[in-house]
């Protein structure tokens, strides 16, 4: 649908409003919305990481390492163009600059939610994992949610019994 | 696999069951996970996404999505790729339909419960997800860390101490959890509230977008609510104050309107009607209007102004109104016109069998 005001752009603003118990819908390009002085609230799609991934790297110490990741190759200007991290490993190789990203991101860089258990855990793995299901039991029990509290403690008790 | 091959796949949540089905369509929780030893997808190789595939695809057999279907999307028609998008079981990018035809390996297991399933090879190796008719946020969680679960034992996840589960984009990174509901808010936006809820949802970790995920335009007056971080708060945290949020959108949206009725009742009125009008007898529909008429009907029905309809058949016609969908139907390809005068006579016909509403003539202007 082209813009009603200069019938040349899309039109990806539509605008209902209502005036004297009359309903009218404008469908107008951004631009010509602008001109309106009719701004959406908030910028739709509109993504944070741009910002960051610009900032990234501009006051970090010299000797941190900008790549290239020794397992997938990505370099730190490959990460800042696309925001996509390589393979695992890039979260050591650029551990330095991801930290100071995801605290801006996430407001922190320790996870606290599920603590994964790999297929050959080792003890400690498997401690940690404990822990972890018998928060998830507690927070279960106190939200009365018996039916998953039950399932936990099944989860618990294998886990213990395998340690 | 034949285009008839999912008749129903990943249909349940149309059902229109759980709370607040009429203003909230769907929930929709998500878990990104990746494999040890594998590059994620940026600097994948050909060859190492089909071995995930088939990893996955041995694995699956072990979990509850065992008995359930199966896709890989280079092997598969595009129309059926389409219809899985329109869906909204795999995204675009997975689906080959973004100009680029889907990659090697790229695929999506769905279980024979329906609910869950795992698309194979997008920004992360597996998206686990699960999805469900209403509001059913904590339950959704439930569902797909119980496929996480299964999964986990079998497939080796890329997980870090602090940072958690490792996924493609940092932003994903921690639980990997992206908890979203798909929600209807006409009142806000008729009342022009809307800017100021969206505003604050953004303020309150959450973030928004239109009907088909990122990026996409805000049609229908349906929006997507989701939590915008997933590092430092656990799933079950992220899960219940998306909830608590949502729980406030909906009393906005119901005082949004209240008000309507209140200062505006022909106009509200009149715009309903003439969408069910426009819906039940129009010859040519594009489905941008046909979204934009659902739009005023699924008030109507909220609002006790239109008797007779159900959250389902509103549902229903979202997904099969659309182009691909119309083409399975019609069994061969239709040009933009063409596909319009099919969607018409879809929607009139559904309309026609189960949203016969009882065409109330009301009380005269002059009796209020």
């Amino acid at each position: 649908m082209l813009c009603e005001n200069c019938g040349e752009r899309d039109a990806s603003i539509h605008y209902t409003q209502i005036e004297k118990n009359e309903m009218q819908t404008l469908h107008l390009c951004e631009q010509c919305a602008a001109d309106k002085g009719l701004q959406p609230g908030v910028n739709v799609g509109s993504f944070p990481l741009t910002d960051f991934l610009a900032q990234m790297g501009r006051s970090g110490p010299e000797s941190v390492s900008d790549g290239p990741c020794a397992f997938c190759g990505l370099t730190l200007d490959d990460f800042k163009k696309t925001g996509r991290l390589g393979c695992s490993h890039c979260y050591v190789t650029f551990d330095t600059h991801l930290g100071s990203l995801l605290r801006r991101l996430h407001g922190g860089t320790q996870h606290v939610g599920k603590v994964y258990l790999p297929p050959d855990p080792s003890r400690a793995e498997q401690q940690e994992r404990l822990a972890g299901l018998k928060r998830k039991l507690d927070r279960a029990v106190q939200s009365e949610d018996f039916e998953r509290a039950a399932q936990l403690r099944d989860l618990i008790r294998t886990l213990e019994g395998a340690v | 696999m034949s285009d008839n091959g999912f008749q129903d796949v990943g249909l349940g949540w149309l059902e229109g069951s759980g709370a607040h089905s009429d203003i909230v369509l769907s929930t929709r929780v998500r878990l990104a996970r990746n494999l040890q030893g594998h590059a994620f997808a940026a600097r994948v190789r050909d060859g190492e996404r089909q071995e995930i595939f088939e990893h996955v695809r041995t694995a699956v057999q072990a979990t509850a999505l065992n008995g359930g279907a199966g896709y890989e999307l280079a092997a598969m028609p595009a129309l059926g790729r389409r219809i899985l998008h329109e869906r909204h079981l795999v995204s675009r990018e997975l689906a080959g339909l973004s100009g680029e035809s889907p990659a090697r390996g790229a695929g999506l297991f769905m279980g024979p419960q329906d609910a869950v399933g795992v698309m194979v090879n997008e920004e992360d190796h597996l998206r686990l997800q699960a999805i469900l008719s209403g509001l059913r946020l904590l339950e959704a969680f439930h569902r797909v860390d119980e496929l996480d679960e299964e999964l986990g034992t079998h497939l080796p996840f890329a997980y870090h101490q602090e940072y958690g589960y490792l996924t493609s984009c940092p932003t994903n990174v921690g639980t990997g959890l992206r908890a979203s509901i798909l929600i209807h808010l006409p009142g806000l936006v008729l009342t022009k509230e809307i800017g100021k809820v969206l505003q604050g949802i953004s303020q309150v970790g959450l973030t928004f977008r239109g009907l088909y995920g990122e990026g996409s335009e805000v049609v229908g007056n349906f929006f997507q609510i989701s939590n915008q971080t997933t590092l430092g708060k656990s799933e079950e945290d992220l899960v219940e104050h998306l909830q608590k949020i949502v729980g406030r959108v909906i009393q906005y949206e119901m005082g949004a309107r209240e008000i309507l009725m209140r200062d505006a009742p022909t106009v509200i009125e009149d715009k309903i009607w003439r969408a069910y009008g426009l819906l039940r007898y129009a010859r040519s529909l594009s489905f941008e209007e046909v979204m934009n008429l659902l739009s005023g009907v699924r008030l109507g029905m909220s609002m006790n102004l239109l008797s007779g309809l159900r959250v389902y058949t509103l549902n229903k016609l979202m997904i099969f109104a659309r182009d691909a969908h119309l083409e399975q139907a019609a069994g061969r390809p239709l040009r933009d016109a063409e596909s319009d005068l099919h969607r018409a006579t879809y929607v009139r016909r559904v309309l026609a069998t189960e949203g016969d509403v009882s065409a109330d003539a009301g009380d005269a202007p002059d009796d209020r």
